[in-house]
């Protein structure tokens, strides 16, 4: 719709548009970079990954070659095993402590908003920082390990940092203490607006609050779980930072996740084309996620607009 | 509110959530503490413990004495070039966004929605997609190992979440207003400047705390296109704990992480609640 009141009639639309320009200037140039660097940027990097390219990029077709190299690497398929692991633990627990803490939080207690901030505030830290952190705290040589010794309990193990089967359960433990808040904020919010005649209803019918969790409010709450699960995936598939400063993929190789062999590749082996197929691998699987989600979202919303 | 005795169940409450809690402080306090406990100290027990004497040179000595690979500064020049990446990147991709959130739920123009669906696939693009990508273009544009060069990145990955956030809280804006405002000829920055930016002052202190918060704690592009000298205080945090790892100063490194992380922890104080707005508001779009 257009409404014709800043232009007098007969005047040349030319000069229009030229007085109009810095208008579209303003609207059309950060769109548009933003926009274009999203999408020539993505299929950049799968050009890329297509290529020959070591230490600069090259052009030329290897077809499939690198992603083969990628897939065939152990360094990638353990990377693939503990992202496994590491999401599937990351994502149930984290979201087991942000529902328990949000319906604790939920029963009128008092001092609810200083309990939300401490469970909220690692989020507003960097994972460089924590991440530091928990390395001095589950450094059996310098932490909990240590602490526990010295207070006489001389046999006392947690090494898992050190333990090439156990080190990826350090990450997931950081990774939980730094996002439940995450969960709980959201489902906290999905307590608030559970319809108040609902429990009135089930209370008249002698519900109790066990009862009332599990057959009335819970039952509310799947979609913004569903949102959860896929916001704390997003994270695990890209989750660098934190496993950069916790174990630096150590010891060995043995905490390894996809965006550190895309980072290894790229600026260390100095190898692009593969580092640019793993990255495309990165992306997969991150689609797998989002495209169901997205799908789900659709539908949900239709469903909305029609009833 | 039927009784006036506390029940049992709630004792238990109370007690889970104070638990909770406290391990939840503990990796913070443990880090003041050590902040204020000597090298030498911490050496001898463990990193969890009360402080003997209180070191305060640790502060000092984090902020302009140890040595960062060659150079003996201190953190505070990392400081610093977070500080000029985060502030001029935060109010560049949150009046741009500002001006794209009015443009695109307000103004309307051909392609709107497109365009504006286009840049919301940014908060789903993993950052390792862009990595080569910017290498290349920050090398033919002299930008690389430049604080420009990472402001740039910032202000134009910013956009995806300042227009997201701006958009929709411009939506509740009824559309009447800025017709009645067209008719008496206003043009876009005049309606933009009157009207849509004095309304704005809730959404902008959300996009401002979001930004500065998430590109101050960045890691990965800091690491990446930056060296040396160049670094933002995450990435020398690393390269920190890597340079001192034979002779560990533990007290000093916690005085060091502490003020990495003060700025955001003071924004996360004051502005808490304009936080967890973002937060959420990220996730329910």
């Amino acid at each position: 719709m257009t409404i014709a009141v800043s232009t007098t009639p007969g005047r040349p639309a030319a000069s229009d548009w030229v007085r109009r320009l810095p208008e579209y200037l303003t609207i059309w140039v950060p769109l548009l970079l933003s926009a274009t660097h999203l999408i020539a940027f993505t299929l950049w990097t799968i050009w890329i990954s297509f290529t020959p390219s070591t230490l600069v990029p090259v052009s030329g077709w290897v077809g499939l070659r690198n992603y083969s190299a990628v897939a065939a690497s152990r360094n990638w398929q353990i990377a693939l095993d503990n992202l496994l692991l590491f999401g599937s633990a990351f994502v149930l627990l984290s979201l087991a402590t942000g529902l328990i803490l949000a319906i604790l939080l939920d029963q009128r207690i008092r001092g609810e908003n200083l309990l939300r901030s401490i469970f909220l505030y690692p989020l507003a830290v960097s994972f460089v920082v924590t991440g530091t952190v928990w390395s001095w705290l589950l450094n059996p040589g310098l932490g909990i390990q240590k602490l526990v010794r010295d207070l006489g309990w001389t046999t006392f193990r947690f090494d898992w940092l050190i333990d090439r089967d156990m080190a990826i359960w350090t990450i997931v433990i950081a990774a939980i203490w730094q996002s439940s808040g995450f969960a709980m904020a959201l489902f906290l919010a999905g307590l608030r607006s559970v319809d108040a005649d609902l429990i009135k209803a089930a209370q008249i019918d002698g519900a109790g609050p066990i009862r009332m969790y599990r057959r009335v409010i819970l039952p509310t709450l799947w979609p913004i779980t569903i949102t959860v699960i896929v916001i704390q995936l997003q994270f695990a598939i890209s989750t660098f930072d934190l496993v950069r400063a916790l174990t630096n993929g150590g010891p060995g190789i043995a905490t390894q996740l996809p965006a550190l062999v895309v980072y290894d590749l790229m600026f260390q082996r100095s190898l692009l084309g593969r580092g640019a197929a793993a990255a495309v691998l990165m992306l997969l699987i991150l689609l797998a996620v989002l495209l169901p989600y997205a799908a789900w979202r659709y539908v949900q919303r239709r469903r909305a607009i029609h009833a | 509110m039927r009784e006036r005795t506390i029940a049992p169940s709630r004792i238990l409450i109370y007690l889970v959530v104070s638990l909770i809690a406290a391990a939840w402080l503990a990796p913070l306090a443990v880090v003041v503490l050590n902040s204020l406990r000597t090298n030498e100290e911490i050496a001898q027990a463990s990193m969890i413990g009360w402080p003997k004497q209180w070191a305060w040179s640790n502060y000092a000595a984090a902020w302009s004495g140890f040595c960062v690979a060659e150079t003996c500064a201190g953190i505070r020049p990392y400081m610093l070039n977070s500080a000029l990446v985060t502030i001029p990147a935060t109010i560049f991709s949150t009046l741009l966004g500002a001006v794209a959130g009015y443009a695109v739920s307000l103004w309307r123009f051909r392609g709107d929605s497109w365009i504006y669906g286009i840049v919301t696939l940014g908060l789903f693009l993993p950052q390792q997609m862009r990595l080569l990508p910017w290498t290349i273009v920050l090398r033919d544009t002299g930008l690389m190992n430049t604080l420009t060069g990472l402001v740039v990145i910032h202000t134009i990955q910013g956009l995806s979440f300042t227009t997201l956030f701006c958009r929709n809280y411009y939506t509740a804006i009824p559309q009447d207003l800025i017709r009645a405002a067209r008719i008496d000829g206003a043009g876009f920055f005049r309606i933009f400047w009157r009207i849509i930016l004095p309304l704005s002052p809730p959404i902008l202190v959300v996009t401002v705390i979001w930004q500065f918060t998430h590109i101050w704690n960045e890691f990965l592009y800091g690491v990446t296109f930056t060296t040396g000298q160049q670094q933002p205080v995450t990435a020398a945090l690393i390269a920190l704990s890597a340079a001192v790892a034979d002779i560990p100063q533990h007290g000093v490194q916690s005085a060091a992480v502490m003020i990495a992380a003060l700025p955001t922890l003071l924004i996360y104080l004051i502005g808490g609640k304009y936080f967890v707005r973002g937060l959420t508001a990220g996730a329910v779009k």
